[in-house]
């Protein structure tokens, strides 16, 4: 139980550069269980390599990433591109994770409703299957953390609603840390404790309503509607069983 | 024990084509062909460090692709292995090099089309010890890493974040090829080793489902392969090299055709 008090991943002061080039500069950053942070900013912030320092693909220049002890991640890639050569199934890309069964399988299949695409190729799926298929690999590890880069990337609005929910419904039936990288704006927000506005450096971080209102985040961004509709989500939607009680 | 000269190629051959299978299908989901080829030729500088150094010609041959192989590897840490033409480049050079020291070397003269085309009908028992040994560490070696080749050759960052030992296994992965790569050499040579990697597992994916069985599919088609040809060159007095990588590029064909009908 004391365990729950530290974060799952702490980032203090971090810093990283390619050769001379500054690619972040004193980040700071947690994570804790049932919270889902989103990182958002324009392209080429620093987002992905802030996620790959985390997950210790990166190393950071000075600064510490600590996370908690014995700590389990599942991680979603950005793009995953299966070689036309080679002959995989969903069901054998899933069965790749390690220490997982057939049950496991089966059960986080059906609940991402990907069970009829377990015998497909991997390169016979569309984008939207692809990205529910990640997310089970990154599932079927049981983890503590999970981290999602661009997790709706590929899929049309429907379908990221669809995923959006999947994720907040994740964070609330397995208690798990969700650090999520977005580039949309308008969908991610509501099921999101913290977003954390990056461009080389925290622009602006914290509740989705304030950073919404924050003038570094107007001026990376611009303020296309009212201040206010940026964070609620389903504009379009017309089911209002998740989220749908929109703040005004 | 004494076998014939045409029994000892094909128990050669079938041997190499054993673990040219799962091995070929890694560098075609790998994309490492290119990489095949710098080692294949950089192989006669191996031979001639042998002959220089008196030492066995295996060990050379071995020893050479092993340092090449571990050259590319720092180089490729060094994200530098994406370029093609920095492939080509050591590639040629090491064989225009290889090529040179060839024909300077005192009291030397090594049978370069041999060399170029492979002398399969020529491998001694000594030869075939060899290749069993290699092959079956080599075999050893991929089963074993299978699952975290597989999983590294999908996504190299998911692996790495699952824990897979990203670099230690790919530094493995080319040592391995330069082992398997040396011991061919004798029998194919530097110009067709990579056809007998790549044109057998090309062929199995037209009708495998799995990646295990492309592998082992690929093994039988680069058996067939090497008896196809070895009969072939027998019969009308080809060269045996090239009547193996014909063969396999005939097999290829046929299964190409086949696996339409069988999808």
């Amino acid at each position: 139980m004391s365990n729950d008090v530290f974060p799952l991943v702490s980032v203090n002061h971090v810093h990283v550069a390619f050769g001379s080039q500054s690619i972040l500069t004193d980040i700071n950053l947690t994570v804790n269980s049932s919270e889902i942070v989103t990182l958002i900013g324009p392209n080429g912030a620093g987002k992905s390599t802030l996620v790959r320092t985390v997950l210790g693909l990166v190393q950071a220049v000075t600064g510490t990433v600590k996370l908690k002890s014995g700590i389990r991640i599942g991680y979603m890639p950005q793009k995953l591109l299966v070689e036309s050569f080679m002959p995989l199934s969903v069901y054998r890309f899933l069965s790749l994770t390690k220490g997982t069964n057939n049950t496991k399988i089966q059960t986080i299949a059906k609940d991402l409703g990907i069970k009829h695409l377990l015998q497909s190729p991997m390169q016979a799926i569309s984008g939207g299957e692809l990205q529910r298929v990640l997310l089970a690999r990154a599932l079927l590890c049981d983890p503590d953390l999970l981290v999602l880069d661009e997790p709706a990337q590929g899929v049309d609005v429907m379908g990221q609603e669809e995923l959006y929910q999947l994720i907040v419904h994740i964070r609330d039936t397995r208690h798990c840390g969700i650090l999520m990288v977005s580039h949309d704006l308008h969908l991610v927000m509501a099921g999101t404790d913290s977003v954390i506005c990056l461009n080389k450096h925290v622009c602006c971080s914290g509740l989705p309503e304030a950073v919404a209102q924050h003038p570094e985040f107007v001026k990376l961004f611009g303020l296309h509607e009212p201040a206010g509709l940026a964070v609620y989500t389903h504009r379009h939607n017309h089911r209002h069983d998740i989220g749908g009680d929109v703040c005004t | 024990m004494y076998l014939d000269f045409v029994t000892r190629a094909m128990i050669g051959g079938v041997g190499v084509a054993l673990v040219a299978g799962p091995l070929g299908s890694i560098i075609i989901w790998r994309r490492m062909s290119n990489f095949g080829d710098t080692l294949a030729h950089s192989t006669l500088l191996g031979v001639c460090f042998a002959l220089l150094l008196n030492i066995d010609l295996y060990i050379g041959l071995i020893g050479i692709s092993v340092v090449v192989a571990s050259f590319l590897a720092f180089l490729s840490q060094q994200r530098l292995i994406a370029s093609d033409a920095l492939l080509a480049m050591i590639s040629h050079s090491t064989l225009a090099l290889g090529l040179i020291l060839a024909t300077v070397l005192p009291g030397v003269r090594i049978d370069l089309l041999g060399y170029l085309y492979g002398d399969i009908l020529s491998i001694n028992e000594t030869d075939l010890i060899w290749i069993y040994a290699a092959n079956i560490l080599a075999l050893f070696v991929l089963a074993k890493l299978w699952r975290s080749i597989l999983s590294l050759t999908i996504n190299e960052d998911l692996a790495a974040v699952e824990g897979v030992p990203v670099v230690r296994i790919k530094w493995i992965l080319m040592i391995v090829m330069a082992i398997v790569f040396a011991i061919a050499m004798k029998l194919v040579g530097v110009l067709l080793i990579t056809a007998l990697l790549i044109i057998p597992a090309s062929g199995a994916r037209q009708f495998s489902k799995t990646p295990e069985q492309m592998a082992v599919f690929a093994s039988i088609l680069g058996m067939l392969s090497v008896v196809c040809g070895i009969f072939a060159s027998n019969y009308w007095d080809w060269p045996t090299g090239p009547a193996i990588v014909v063969s396999a590029t005939l097999i290829f064909i046929v299964s190409l055709v086949f696996g339409r009908f069988y999808k």
